[in-house]
């Protein structure tokens, strides 16, 4: 019918209604083989047209032509439905580890303690601990798995359970992560590997210890000064890399408003469109110009900024965490 | 029910087998759409068998079951076997390497879909299709 019209009527509205009659058939299903077949019938039924043998053998050729694309058709359909779920799936995925590694963060009177993690994909290879009980001290641990995505979120899980164990707030630095060194060492395949920056608070006399598993260095502002300087000074392995490795540990005393900003890589290796990345000035500068925001207020501003800085388009997962003495 | 076989040494042996296919389609009653597509499931078997297995037959006929007509192909062969029948099963394996529709075409394209096949012992693989 359409066919008839449209060979006395070469009108574009003919060929609209035929290009919906084809929409039509593609959410049916209906195979490009099939579509030629249609196409043969009508032409022989349209009398007047004289159609040749060569015709109409010519679409038994283009028939037996079109079935591989009919099939590949029907694979892509199917691909695109297991896309869907798979997609699906890690969205649960990343439901059950947001639920696994929440945090909660500390209340201690005297210190504001905050931290933003973004993740740059649906899941998170970064992640912030808190250990915290009644004493004067809090523990924070910020860990990056090299590498990011699925793997290593399903990482994470066990460097929680790790620092589960240690139990108390007190625990010194250095010994925490020797311990989560030997449980990464065992449990994780060789290629892969975990950064850590592990500090711990001592609200009594207001001190901050550290150490470091091949982590970014964090910055200590020293509000007096109004300068930035980087906490480099206990650098040791990656965990997971040797089984019995023993990190150093470093003290810093912090006045009133001095603050500790610890990060991952995906804050200092930002980079722009065209590839140039992120200088440590510019990083120390962005987080100068909100330094007298709450901590949670800062961690969203550099990541605004960082944001922008990327051009909207973020490639590692981000974690800005802040101990800020107010008292 | 008469059944006819080709048995299947070179490429030539693969026209042989869809020239068979798509006569006997014909013969039992199918449209000229249904018989491109057995012939092109006939084909997808045979070329398996002259890729992977280098000789192996094709069993072409019409088939009768609970009062249905139709077409049965068998392709057989002792060729090395499938070790993953469910990987060589699934959507977008063999097309992403370049194999053609593979197994999975071959399924669509037919109503009936059986495989049997044993490592170093070779594989058997019966399709049919039902006049509708």
């Amino acid at each position: 019918m359409l066919l008839s019209q449209y060979l006395k009527y070469q009108t574009e509205r003919n060929l609209y209604l035929g290009q919906n009659f084809s929409r039509h058939l593609v959410q049916k299903n209906i195979t490009p083989e099939e579509v030629i077949s249609i196409h043969k019938v009508a032409l022989e039924e349209i009398q007047e047209l004289g159609m040749t043998d060569t015709m109409i053998i010519s679409l038994d050729f283009l028939t037996e032509f079109m079935i591989q694309y009919g099939l590949a058709l029907r694979e892509h359909k199917i691909l695109v439905e297991q896309q869907e779920s798979m997609n699906h799936e890690i969205e649960l995925a990343a439901k059950v580890q947001n639920t696994m590694l929440r945090t909660k963060k500390p209340e201690l009177d005297g210190v504001d303690i905050d931290f933003l993690s973004v993740p740059a994909g649906k899941m998170n290879g970064d992640y912030v601990y808190f250990q915290d009980d009644d004493s004067d001290f809090v523990g924070i641990g910020v860990a990056d798995v090299v590498g990011k995505g699925i793997p290593a979120a399903l990482c994470m899980s066990m460097v929680k359970n790790g620092l589960d164990t240690l139990g108390q707030a007190s625990i010194s630095p250095a010994y925490a992560l020797d311990v989560l060194n030997r449980i990464v060492e065992k449990s994780v395949e060789d290629n892969m590997f975990i950064s850590m920056f592990y500090g711990r608070y001592d609200n009594e006399e207001s001190v901050f210890t550290y150490a470091s598993a091949g982590h970014e260095p964090a910055l200590y502002y020293c509000a007096r000064e109004e300068k930035f300087y980087d906490l480099d000074e206990s650098k040791g392995l990656l965990l997971g890399i040797l089984p019995d490795v023993h990190y150093m540990e470093s003290s810093i005393k912090l006045a009133k408003n001095d603050m500790i900003i610890i990060m991952t890589d995906g804050v200092t290796e930002c980079r722009t469109e065209n590839e140039r990345f992120l200088s440590r000035q510019e990083l120390i500068d962005m987080i100068y110009n909100v330094k007298d925001e709450t901590p949670g207020d800062l961690a969203h501003s550099v990541f605004k900024a960082l944001e922008k800085f990327q051009a909207f388009h973020q490639r590692d997962d981000f974690t800005l965490a802040v101990i800020k003495k107010v008292q | 029910m008469d059944v006819s076989s080709v048995s299947i040494l070179t490429e030539w042996d693969i026209v042989a087998a869809r020239q068979m296919g798509r006569s006997e389609a014909k013969t039992i009653g199918f449209g000229a759409v249904d018989q491109a597509r057995i012939t092109t499931a006939i084909s997808e078997l045979a070329r398996n068998i002259y890729l992977y297995a280098e000789q192996g037959s094709v069993t072409i006929g019409r088939f009768e079951k609970d009062g249905k007509v139709g077409i049965r192909v068998i392709a057989e062969d002792q060729g090395p076997g499938i070790g993953d029948v469910q990987l060589v099963l699934q959507d977008g394996y063999s097309s992403s390497y370049g194999l053609g529709a593979g197994l999975p075409g071959v399924k669509r394209l037919m109503d009936e879909f059986d495989i049997q096949t044993e490592v170093g012992e070779g594989t058997k693989i019966t399709i049919v299709k039902w006049l509708s």
